[in-house]
């Protein structure tokens, strides 16, 4: 149940996209999520989608990952896309009691679920197709400029490491303390919010001493390898730039910027 | 018969990269009263297997019957099964979370529904069972105790939920020689007092030979081999191809058989060896 959590999992593959200068990949989602909110219209989402559908043919994942991962999300994408029904004024088109739904909230509804459902997917892409390891020295790379301004880019970038690598280990570990507690008769599944939120307590509690336990021994084994931060530091694989990574780049920032453009345009 | 597996399959994760088949048409038939051990190497199936039989995990494909009931039935209530058929986990100090010992192991009674005073006995029996002392313990936090302690503290908390069949997985790893001893005493001790069924999964072969009358040896998700503890140790070849051994001190007497002595190899365990080496000795000497 718990495993159905596809954010921040990385799926293993050799295609061009997997292969791309985890920094080109990084600065085109951020150009991703940017041009996204620059998009007033239906017709630049065609390409949006193509775009997406694009990028999974050419790295393989399947269709089915994509859509499990949407799926926890779905309560937030729900309640955006009922608000935007009900809250937008404009020429009414059904009316159930004190709510009414407009033409304009329609519309908005519709466009602004999508934008979540691409946001998701979008930026879910980046994580399923770089792995954790090549996904934290781009944006340590990314960030480093900023070192001069006091910014601890390794540091953070570390920490992201960190915080990605044991989201599968937290998840695994979950359902094995569910499991444990549901041996002894537990009911994670039923009964009003309250009672269900106090049939957590079983759940949380091993879990949060599992976590603090699992990062004091993490602290002291990279302290036993004496680890003591960026400074200094060099590394195996040093990030470099190839044709390819120039082209994509390119390619992918006057695609989104033609996308910024529909705005002004239409 | 209380536990029935028909052409069980379980596959992980079907249908992605990571795709696995951990169970592969198993069929397995136990009856009440027996003491099981469950080997195999890492991977074979066995944690996978044993979360089946009290319905924390659903079949593929195929059927398991559980003291008569049918688990893929929607009948059936899984928290019957899962009061009939105990699990402790591997590391079973990892799930505690109550305040003191006594509401921790009364957690299981308590969600059975049962009276108080059922479920003070209940938790006085488990904790004498594993060698607990109530009296001094029970208002003490659980996180306060040593890891041999902890563990006995998970168990009882299974324990008082009366099952008829208890599995254990792993119920020894990580403990010092000491620790391991005692928690296997106490089993032994469990298993005869309580007449119930026992399963137990385990990597140390010694453990096993010492306690249970009956092996499953788990091999790439099938039941590789089934028979009696003493039979199955005899199979030394078998089990060194599925990367497991025979207890060292069956080994140990089957090279010295080998060297030309008459002597029973079919040992489990120092005690018997024993036996079994002065008798040759001193038939030897009257010779």
């Amino acid at each position: 149940m718990l495993k159905d959590i596809t954010i921040g999992q990385y799926f293993p593959g050799t295609s061009i996209v997997h292969k791309l200068d985890p920094r080109v990949k990084i600065i085109i989602v951020a150009l991703f999520i940017a041009s996204l909110f620059f998009v007033t219209n239906f017709v630049p989402y065609i390409f949006i989608l193509a775009f997406i559908a694009g990028v999974i043919s050419i790295a393989k994942l399947p269709v089915k990952f994509i859509i499990k991962g949407l799926k926890p999300l779905m309560f937030i994408i729900l309640i955006t896309f009922a608000i935007n029904l009900f809250m937008t004024k404009g020429e009414v088109l059904v009316e159930l009691g004190p709510l009414a739904i407009t033409k304009e909230g329609l519309r908005q509804s519709v466009f602004m679920a999508l934008r979540l459902v691409f946001l998701i997917t979008g930026t879910s892409l980046l994580t399923l197709t770089t792995s954790p390891i090549a996904l934290t020295d781009g944006i340590e790379r990314l960030l480093s400029p900023f070192k001069r301004i006091g910014l601890p880019s390794h540091e953070l970038a570390m920490m992201m490491t960190i915080a990605l690598r044991f989201i599968p280990t937290l998840l695994e570990e979950t359902d094995k303390i569910m499991k444990a507690q549901m041996a002894r008769g537990a009911d994670f599944e039923s009964g009003n919010i309250l009672s269900r939120a106090k049939n957590l307590v079983p759940l949380l509690v091993p879990l949060f001493i599992n976590a603090f336990r699992r990062a004091d021994e993490l602290a002291t084994a990279m302290e036993a390898r004496c680890y003591r931060g960026g400074d200094g530091r060099t590394r195996l694989n040093e990030l470099k730039f190839v044709t390819r990574d120039y082209a994509v780049l390119t390619g992918m920032t006057l695609f989104f910027a033609a996308i910024v453009s529909t705005r002004y345009i239409w | 018969m209380i536990i029935q597996l028909k052409d069980v399959d379980y596959i992980y994760n079907p249908g992605t990269p990571f795709e696995k088949k951990a169970l592969d048409g198993i069929n397995l038939e136990i009856e009440e009263g027996e003491f099981i051990g469950l080997i195999g190497h890492t991977g074979s199936g066995k944690s996978t297997l044993v979360q089946h039989l009290n319905g924390l995990m659903k079949p593929t494909k195929g059927k398991i019957i559980i003291d008569g009931q049918d688990l893929s039935s929607k009948e059936t209530k899984m928290k019957i099964i899962r009061q009939k058929v105990g699990l402790v986990f591997q590391y079973p100090e990892h799930q505690l979370f109550e305040e003191t010992i006594y509401k921790d192991i009364a957690f299981g009674p308590k969600n059975l529904g049962l009276k108080d005073d059922e479920i003070e006995q209940r938790v006085r029996d488990a904790m004498e069972l594993v060698g607990l002392d109530f009296e001094e313990l029970k208002e003490r936090s659980p996180f306060e105790l040593s890891g041999g302690q902890k563990r006995r503290v998970a168990i009882a908390g299974v324990i008082a939920m009366k099952p008829k069949v208890l599995i254990l997985d792993e119920p020894t790893a990580g403990l010092d020689p000491k620790g391991r001893d005692d928690i296997l005493d106490e089993i032994r001790k469990i298993y005869d007092k309580e007449m119930i069924t026992i399963i137990l999964v385990s990597h140390s072969m010694e453990d096993i030979a010492r306690l249970v009358n009956r092996i499953f040896v788990m091999h790439k998700g099938k039941v590789a081999l089934d028979g009696p503890t003493r039979e199955i140790f005899t199979r030394t070849d078998e089990l060194e191809a599925m990367g497991l051994g025979i207890p060292q001190i069956t080994k140990f007497m089957k090279t010295f058989k080998s060297r030309g002595h008459v002597i029973r190899d079919d040992v489990l365990t120092v005690e018997e060896a024993k036996v079994e080496i002065l008798n040759y000795l001193r038939s030897k000497k009257d010779a």
